[in-house]
């Protein structure tokens, strides 16, 4: 490398500092991936039912409800289990017991989160 | 998508992202600054960018193998900022405003002495090719290495290393042109220093 270039590069250097982002754009950035990562109601919709036939899916979608909100999870729980209570001969067995209450799960969640 | 990705638990994935955001975001705003030349493009830039990110970042995480994830974003503030030209139809609006810049970085004696030599340095690097010009920011103001460079631009190592090497030969020359042009002011024993080595370069 000549010694041009080498000056060069040292002017590069000072020429193309790094810059400093506003404040501003800092918090605002901050506060809307706050919002984002608050929202679990997509890892609810995203999920397949179909999914929920291999039982070593099922724990996924309650640690969803769980980032959505401890409130809200707590009573779409409450809710699900209430209901599973009324009627337990009307399920016709552990898989479609699973799949219906997963329904009653994302139902619940999306419309307690999407009500915030 | 031939590779499977292991799912995290989503609290770690937004600590990581987060993680990924307060060490970056000076990196993605840099880059913009210096792709747009205008603060207020520059922060729209940044801002998509990380909101592209976290739209993506599991998958970029799975398949990233480790590797630093900078490269990654920076990809995505280019193929952005690509993007925002092609909308507009146009090249940066406005010069990079060297006020601001040059003023931020450095003491005002500094700025006395080397505002001439820097000014033209801008001056060339705003008349590079776009890809020349780009690999000098991510090299020079963001410090990235070629590797790094290689894969926020999709080009190989190889190719990479010549393109800087190009970028920098005609940065030379255009500064070069640009000290024959314009008289140097106040003519500092740094900026004369400067320009004499600047003219001593031997050719390839």
């Amino acid at each position: 490398m000549t010694e041009a270039m080498s000056n060069l590069e040292v002017l590069l250097r000072e020429a193309l500092a790094p810059v400093e982002p506003p404040a501003a754009l800092a918090e605002r950035l901050e506060s809307t991936l706050l919002s984002i990562t608050e929202m679990a109601v997509d890892e609810l919709e995203a999920w397949e039912l179909s999914a929920m036939r291999d039982p070593r899916n099922w724990a996924r979608p309650a640690a969803a409800i769980v980032v959505g909100g401890a409130a809200g999870a707590a009573l779409v729980l409450l809710r699900a289990r209430h209901r599973a209570h009324d009627s337990p001969g009307a399920l016709g067995g552990a898989r479609e017991s699973a799949e219906r209450t997963m329904r009653d799960l994302g139902r619940e969640t999306r419309r307690l989160l999407g009500s915030r | 998508m031939s590779e499977q990705i292991r799912h995290k638990p989503k609290a770690q994935l937004d600590a990581e992202f987060s993680e990924l955001y307060r060490a970056h975001l000076r990196d993605v705003y840099s880059y913009a600054y210096y792709r747009v030349g205008d603060h207020h493009d520059a922060e729209d830039l940044t801002e998509q960018t990380f909101l592209q990110a976290y739209r993506h970042f599991e998958r970029a995480q799975s398949e990233s193998h480790g590797r630093p994830l900078r490269p990654w974003l920076i990809r995505i503030a280019h193929n952005l900022a690509a993007n925002l030209y092609r909308d507009r139809s146009r090249k940066p609006a406005s010069p990079i405003d060297e006020t601001t810049t040059l003023a931020a970085l450095h003491t005002t004696e500094q700025l006395v002495e080397g505002r001439d030599e820097l000014s033209r340095v801008l001056d060339g690097v705003r008349l590079l090719p776009d890809d020349r010009r780009e690999a000098l920011i991510m090299r020079f103001a963001l410090g990235m290495d070629n590797r790094e460079i290689a894969r926020a631009l999709g080009r190989s190592d190889g190719a990479t290393k010549v393109l800087i090497h190009r970028a920098i030969r005609q940065l030379e020359e255009l500064v070069e042109e640009g000290a024959t042009t314009r008289p140097a002011r106040g003519g500092s024993a740094n900026g004369r220093a400067a320009a004499k080595a600047l003219g001593s370069r031997s050719d390839d």
